[in-house]
């Protein structure tokens, strides 16, 4: 007797064990081709462009070098100079770091702000839920450049933390509508019922039952939002309110070529930049859309 | 109906007060004020000390906020110290050329993107489908900026086909028919650069949509009765999948909005977003915050017509 429902147990055990949430983003990953390259792509890019700023003296590449104005490539600068004689190629490199570290940083602070705002949102829901969101449906209207723009323009103390301050205060709500509309069907569900019941605070409700259970989703906004953010920050540097021409980003070298000679005659200061930023955000996105698929099992590949 | 966009346009007022609320903090948190801006050394500071009062610069805020409003609601958005002209004059200028460029990117997006919706979602997982989901996913992954230089580049400079700068001839005379052709020619190069970018999401709706609507019942039944392939498409399909797209038509002038800073920069057209750029890099503050309010009340009404559109097209976004 004893030892039948043992058996039985491992039975059930074998039939209900589901595949690891990495495994099926691998096994995603493995089938989708492209979406694998993108990845060790990234991680590349990524570890080359940190590897080699430790080396690099960003003083040293923005200083100006009245000798060496406007060099095209050559032996001496793989990818020429600037109008300040400065090299690309290292500024390149510099910028595909801090754009790279500010669209991360930009990601984790909107995607912490959304899901806070979104948790308290639908979890509470009624009269607390109907503010929330009018205020956020206010965020949602106002024209995201225009308005980041204004704010850098007025702001006394601008520096990268304040850039990243003033980009995230405009971009958390799309996180927050969405944490909110799976936080309000969630609630409705039997588990976070029987938590209250028990008598579990709201607090640990939200964190530790309701989050979890959201998570999958949010991970995969994150993700594509890391895309959309390299490339707000760089089309605001080329506009001039983004990061400073001390600290310069992948739009900061494209922001020389809105001088039409620049744009005309030299593409090795404009161009290379443009295509890091194409290749960054499809490769991102990519990997997002992977990880989308991998959370929603009727869009399964692998 | 009429009960749902009372209480919509209800909700603008709150919206429109907040607005104006933040811009006119924005204003007064500007480093500097019109006159600083025009320090001259023959002018005596206790001058332009007068000159502020006068200017009620030391007012309670409140007096000065609804000052400004009732200015504002007049057409008066005070006199620009760069160009010395009314705010309202230079804006109208630029105001025109910026509408005539959205409407021409709006007409070319819906150009563009309905029959490629409509292809690809006709067709779907086919080899056209392919084509056209491809284009969408890397319109979807290429900034509007990098694009729309790229197109510069090569149509404004190396092929020589389109103007680089500039919204007409200069020299042509306003009223004439070549005048007209000239603003077009200097229109189509960057309306198209935003048209092909922006497209993608129209695209990818209409064919989510078609291929929603094509496994209804009342296409059965069209089918069923006898309806060619055409008339099943023409006219069945396509205009119950073309009503949401309708109804997103308000929230693309946010879109617009952002997207002429760039396009108007990048191509040199003088609009409202270069206009914005050059105030704020000239210190015109008095034009930065009368770009800033028209540019937020536009897109305020944007939404506002989407939901009333939305909710005409979908009953139930009424009972709400």
């Amino acid at each position: 007797m004893e030892a039948n429902t043992t058996n039985v147990e491992i039975k059930t055990k074998e039939v209900i064990k589901s595949p690891s949430g990495f495994s099926v983003v691998g096994r995603e990953l493995i089938k989708d081709k492209l979406a694998l390259i993108s990845l060790i792509f990234l991680i590349g890019i990524t570890a080359f462009v940190y590897g080699t700023a430790l080396f690099l003296d960003q003083d040293e590449i923005v200083r100006v070098d009245l000798f060496s104005i406007y060099e095209p490539p050559g032996e001496e600068f793989i990818l020429g100079t600037d109008y300040g004689g400065r090299d690309v190629f290292g500024q390149l490199i510099i910028g595909t770091r801090n754009s790279l570290s500010i669209a991360i940083l930009v990601t984790l602070m909107t995607g912490i702000i959304g899901i806070l705002y979104g948790l308290i949102s639908g979890y509470f829901g009624g009269h607390v839920d109907n503010i929330m969101m009018r205020i956020l449906d206010f965020f949602l209207i106002l024209p995201f450049t225009m308005i980041v723009i204004a704010f850098v323009a007025i702001v006394p103390k601008y520096g990268v933390w304040t850039f990243s301050l003033i980009m995230t205060a405009f971009l958390w709500m799309q996180i927050a509508r969405l944490v909110r509309s799976k936080a309000l069907a969630e609630k409705e569900l039997d588990y976070i019922q029987a938590a209250r019941t028990l008598g579990t605070t709201n607090f640990k409700i939200m964190f530790r039952h309701l989050l979890p259970n959201v998570s999958s989703i949010i991970i995969v906004t994150m993700t594509l939002n890391l895309a959309a953010n390299i490339g707000l920050e760089s089309g605001l540097s080329f506009l001039g309110f983004g990061f400073p021409e001390s600290t310069p980003s992948l739009g900061t070298l494209l922001s020389y070529a809105r001088n039409p000679q620049t744009l005309e005659y030299r593409w090795w200061i404009w161009v290379p930049a443009s295509l890091m930023i194409l290749l960054l955000m499809l490769a991102v996105n990519n990997v997002g859309t992977a990880l989308r698929r991998a959370v929603d099992a009727r869009q399964r590949r692998g | 109906m009429w009960k749902f966009s009372v209480r919509r346009i209800l909700i603008m007022i709150p919206q429109l007060f907040v607005l104006s609320l933040l811009i006119f903090v924005l204003a007064k948190m500007m480093p500097g004020d019109a006159l600083s801006g025009q320090i001259d050394p023959n002018i005596d500071p206790e001058r332009i000390e007068e000159l502020r009062i006068e200017m009620g610069w030391y007012d309670p805020w409140h007096e000065q906020y609804a000052s400004w409003v009732g200015g504002v609601m007049k057409g008066d958005f005070g006199m620009s110290f760069r160009f010395k002209m009314p705010v309202t004059e230079l804006i109208g200028q630029r105001i025109v050329n910026s509408f005539w460029l959205s409407v021409a990117t709006l007409i070319l997006t819906y150009l563009i993107a309905i029959p490629l919706g409509i292809t690809s979602g006709r067709y779907n997982d086919t080899f056209r489908d392919q084509l056209i989901t491809g284009y969408s996913y890397v319109g979807f992954a290429t900034p509007l900026f990098i694009f729309a230089l790229v197109m510069l580049w090569i149509f404004g400079f190396q092929l020589q086909w389109f103007p680089t700068s500039g919204s007409v001839e200069p020299g042509m005379q306003p009223g004439t028919f070549d005048y007209f052709m000239s603003k077009f020619y200097h229109l189509l190069l960057p309306a198209l650069s935003m048209a092909l970018i922006t497209t993608f999401s129209t695209i990818l709706y209409l064919r989510n949509e078609i291929i929603d609507t094509k496994q209804k019942d009342f296409i059965l039944l069209a089918r069923s009765k006898g309806a060619s392939e055409s008339r099943v498409y023409n006219q069945h399909i396509f205009r119950n999948s073309l009503l949401p797209i309708a109804a997103f038509f308000g929230f693309e002038i946010t879109g617009l909005i952002g997207g002429s800073i760039f396009i108007e920069n990048i191509f040199g057209y003088p609009g409202m977003g270069q206009l914005l750029i050059e105030s704020i890099s000239l210190r015109d503050f008095s034009v930065v915050t009368a770009t800033t309010l028209l540019f937020g009340v536009a897109s305020i009404l944007g939404a506002l017509i989407s939901d009333i559109i939305l909710s005409l097209v979908d009953p139930r976004i009424r009972i709400k």
